[in-house]
C-alpha cells in the first residue's frame, strides 16, 4: 500500500510540458530518491504534489486525491516540503520561523517536546533561536528549514536539494540527519542532483529525464546501473 | 511658546489619529504589495455609521458613554464588513494581476463607496452629535493658555492602546506570526499550513476596524462629517505612512505622529511667516492689500493641507523608502 502515488502526471508552465506524465509512488517508511539533471523536473514534480504547480493525471495521498487542493490543506493533511532555495522566512526569527512549521497543530506539550528534538539534531539553531532567519549562514538555513518542516510532524517529507550549495562537511551534517529522521520512522522522497549521496541514503530511486521517469528501481540497482554511472554518477563506462 | 505649545497638543492628537489610519494603509500593503485607496472611504463610512447610531440612541435616555461606545462598535462592524467585502470582492480576483490593475480597482472603488456614502448619507455637511460634554485642562502654568479637551485626551489614549494591541497582536501571536511570515513569502507560507487568502483576509478586517475607529475619532473632533471626507484623510494617512515607511507599522506610527505635527505647526506658523504686510517695504506690489486687510498673509491655515503633500514630494525625492523602511521597491 502506497502513502503517495503519482499517475501520468503531467505539468504545464505556460507553452512548456514539464512533466510529461510521471508515475511513481512512495510507500510508508520508505526514503525515495528522485535524481536527474538540472532542468529535468524534479522540483516541479515536488511543487505539483504540495500543491503549488497546478498538475493534471493523478496525486494521491493516503488514499485521498491531491489534486486541485490548495496547498495550505496539503501541508496539513500531512505532507511538509523543504523547497529548492530553504525558503526561510528571512525576516522572523528562528524560533518564529519553528513555530510556523508547528503552525497547523495544536498540541502544545508534543510540539515543545519536538522543538527539543528538533535543535537537539541541529544545536547550531538552539544558539541562534533570537536571531532573524536572514542572518544565518546557507548551512544554517537549510537545518532551519528542515528542523522547521519536521516540526509539522509529516507524514511524508519531501526534500528539495538539501546539499544544494554547501560546504562538504555541511553537506555531512545534513545526510547524517535525513538518515536519523528516516530511521525514526519519516517516509522521505529526496530530490538530488548529487546522486552518489541521494543512492547512498535512499532505498528506491527515480531517474527524471526531460520530464519522464527513465529509469527507476532499488538504490543498488542504480548504484550498478551502466547509464545510471555514466550519466549521474561521474563513472566512465 | 503658547502658540507652540498648543500647536503640539493639536499636532499630536491629529497625529494619533493619522497614525491609526495609517496603520490600516501600512498592514495591507505589508502582505499584499498593495495601496488600499478604498481605506480613506471605510474611514469615512465609520464615522457615518457612528454619526447614525449616536444619533438614533441620543433620545434614549443612555448614559453618553455608551451611546459613542455602541456607536463605535456599530462602525467596527460595518468597517470590517465593507474591509472584507473590499478585498474579496475587488481585489483577491487580481491578486496576480499586473500591479496597476488592484491600483485602479482601488481608485475605483474608493468612488464608488463615496457615492453609496452619498445616497445614504446625503451630500450636505452633517453636524456630529456632541454627547459628550468638552472640558477643557489648562496646561502648564497659569500664564500659559494651551489647553487639551477631555476629547483630544480620549483620542490619544485610544490611539495609543489600539497601537499597543496591534504590535501585540503582530508581533506576539500565532496569527501576527502568520501574517509575518504570510507578507513575506506567500507560497511557503502556504506550505506551513497557513491558509494565505484566509490570513489576508484579516488584515483587511483589522485595518478596517482601526479605520473605523478613526473616522469615530475624527467625528468627535471635528464634530463634522461629510462623504467626502475619507479623500483628504486617507491621503494625509497614506502620506503618514510613506514618510515612515511602508509596510512597516512603527513607520506608520511614526510617520502619523509627524504628520500631525507638520500639519498643526503649519497652520499655526505660516500665516506669520508669510504676513506680507511686515515685508511691504520688500514687497510694495502688497501696499494695496494691506491697507484693506493689515493682517494679509501668503499662507494662512487655510492652507493646512499642503503640507502633508509637500512632505510626501520631499520623502519621494530624497527618501522613498521611509524613515524606518529597509525595503526601497520596485514593488510600489
Ligand atoms: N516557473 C516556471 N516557468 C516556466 N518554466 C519553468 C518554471 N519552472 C520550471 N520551468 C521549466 O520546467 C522545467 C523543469 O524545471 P524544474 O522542475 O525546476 O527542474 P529541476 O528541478 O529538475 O532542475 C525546466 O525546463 C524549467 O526551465
Ligand atoms: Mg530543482
Amino acid at each position: 500500500m502506497s502513502l503517495l502515488s503519482l499517475s501520468q502526471v503531467e505539468v504545464h508552465y505556460g507553452g512548456i510540458r514539464a512533466l510529461k506524465g510521471v508515475s511513481m509512488e512512495v510507500r510508508a517508511g520508505e526514503l525515495v530518491a528522485l535524481i536527474g539533471a538540472n532542468g529535468a523536473g524534479k522540483t516541479t514534480t515536488l511543487r505539483a504534489i504540495a500543491g503549488l504547480a497546478r498538475a493534471t493525471g493523478g496525486i494521491r495521498f493516503d488514499g485521498q486525491s491531491l489534486l486541485g487542493q490548495a496547498p495550505h490543506a496539503i501541508a496539513r493533511s500531512g505532507i511538509a516540503l523543504v523547497p529548492e532555495g530553504r525558503g526561510v522566512f528571512a525576516q522572523l526569527t528562528v524560533d518564529e520561523n519553528l513555530a510556523m512549521g508547528a503552525y497547523s497543530r495544536g498540541d502544545r506539550a508534543a510540539i515543545e517536546k519536538d522543538r527539543e528534538h528538533v535543535l537537539s539534531l541541529f544545536p547550531r539553531l538552539a544558539e541562534r533561536l533570537t536571531q532573524t532567519a536572514g542572518t544565518l549562514s546557507g548551512g544554517e538555513q537549510q537545518m532551519l528549514a528542515i528542523g522547521r518542516a519536521l516540526l509539522s510532524r509529516p507524514r511524508l517529507l519531501l526534500l528539495d536539494e538539501p546539499s544544494m550549495g554547501l560546504a562538504p562537511l555541511l553537506v555531512d551534517r545534513i545526510f547524517e540527519v535525513i538518515r536519523r529522521v528516516s530511521a525514526e520512522g519519516v517516509t522521505m522522497l529526496l530530490v538530488e542532483q548529487n546522486a552518489n549521496l541521494a543512492l547512498e541514503v535512499a532505498s528506491r530511486a527515480y531517474v527524471l529525464e526531460n520530464g519522464e521517469v527513465s529509469i527507476s528501481g532499488s538504490a543498488a540497482d542504480l548504484l550498478g546501473n551502466p547509464k545510471v554511472q555514466a550519466a549521474y554518477l561521474g563513472i566512465e563506462g | 511658546m503658547d502658540t507652540f505649545l498648543q500647536q503640539v497638543v493639536n499636532g499630536l492628537t491629529l497625529g494619533a489619529v493619522y497614525a491609526v489610519v495609517a496603520l490600516g494603509y501600512t498592514m495591507v500593503y505589508g502582505i499584499v504589495q498593495l495601496i488600499n485607496f478604498a481605506h480613506g472611504e471605510v474611514v469615512m463610512i465609520g464615522c457615518m455609521v457612528a454619526f447614525t447610531v449616536i444619533v438614533a440612541l441620543a433620545s434614549a435616555g443612555l448614559p453618553p458613554m455608551l451611546v459613542l461606545a455602541l456607536g463605535a462598535l456599530a462602525a467596527i462592524a460595518v468597517c470590517m464588513a465593507v474591509g472584507y467585502g473590499i478585498e474579496r470582492v475587488a481585489y483577491r480576483p487580481l491578486r496576480n494581476a499586473p500591479r496597476l490593475a488592484p491600483l485602479i480597482t482601488a481608485i475605483g472603488l474608493s468612488i464608488v463607496l463615496q457615492h453609496l456614502a452619498l445616497l445614504v448619507w446625503g451630500r450636505s455637511y452633517i453636524a456630529f452629535p456632541q454627547i459628550i460634554e468638552v472640558k477643557l485642562y489648562r496646561l502648564g502654568n497659569a500664564e500659559t493658555s494651551a489647553t487639551i479637551s477631555n476629547v483630544q485626551i480620549a483620542i490619544v489614549v485610544a490611539s495609543a492602546v489600539m497601537m499597543a494591541a496591534l504590535l501585540a497582536l503582530v508581533y506576539r501571536t500565532r496569527m501576527g506570526i502568520a501574517m509575518r511570515a504570510t507578507s513575506q513569502n506567500p507560497a511557503v507560507a502556504g506550505l506551513m499550513g497557513i491558509d494565505v487568502n484566509r490570513t489576508i483576509a484579516q488584515t483587511f478586517l483589522i485595518g478596517a476596524a482601526l479605520g473605523a475607529v478613526a473616522g469615530v475619532m475624527v467625528g468627535a473632533y471635528y464634530g463634522i462629517a461629510h462623504y467626502q471626507m475619507g479623500f483628504m484623510l486617507g491621503l494625509k494617512a497614506f502620506s503618514a505612512a510613506v514618510l515612515g515607511g511602508i509596510g512597516n507599522l512603527a513607520g506608520a506610527v511614526l510617520g502619523g505622529l509627524l504628520m500631525g505635527l507638520i500639519e498643526a505647526m503649519g497652520a499655526g506658523y505660516m500665516g506669520d511667516f508669510t504676513r506680507v504686510c511686515t515685508l511691504d517695504t520688500l514687497l510694495p506690489g502688497f501696499a494695496e492689500a494691506c491697507a484693506s486687510n493689515p493682517d494679509a498673509s501668503l499662507l494662512g491655515s487655510n492652507y493646512k493641507d499642503v503640507y502633508a503633500f509637500i512632505v510626501l514630494i520631499l520623502v519621494l525625492v530624497f527618501r522613498p523608502s521611509g524613515l524606518l523602511g529597509e525595503r526601497v521597491g520596485d514593488r510600489a
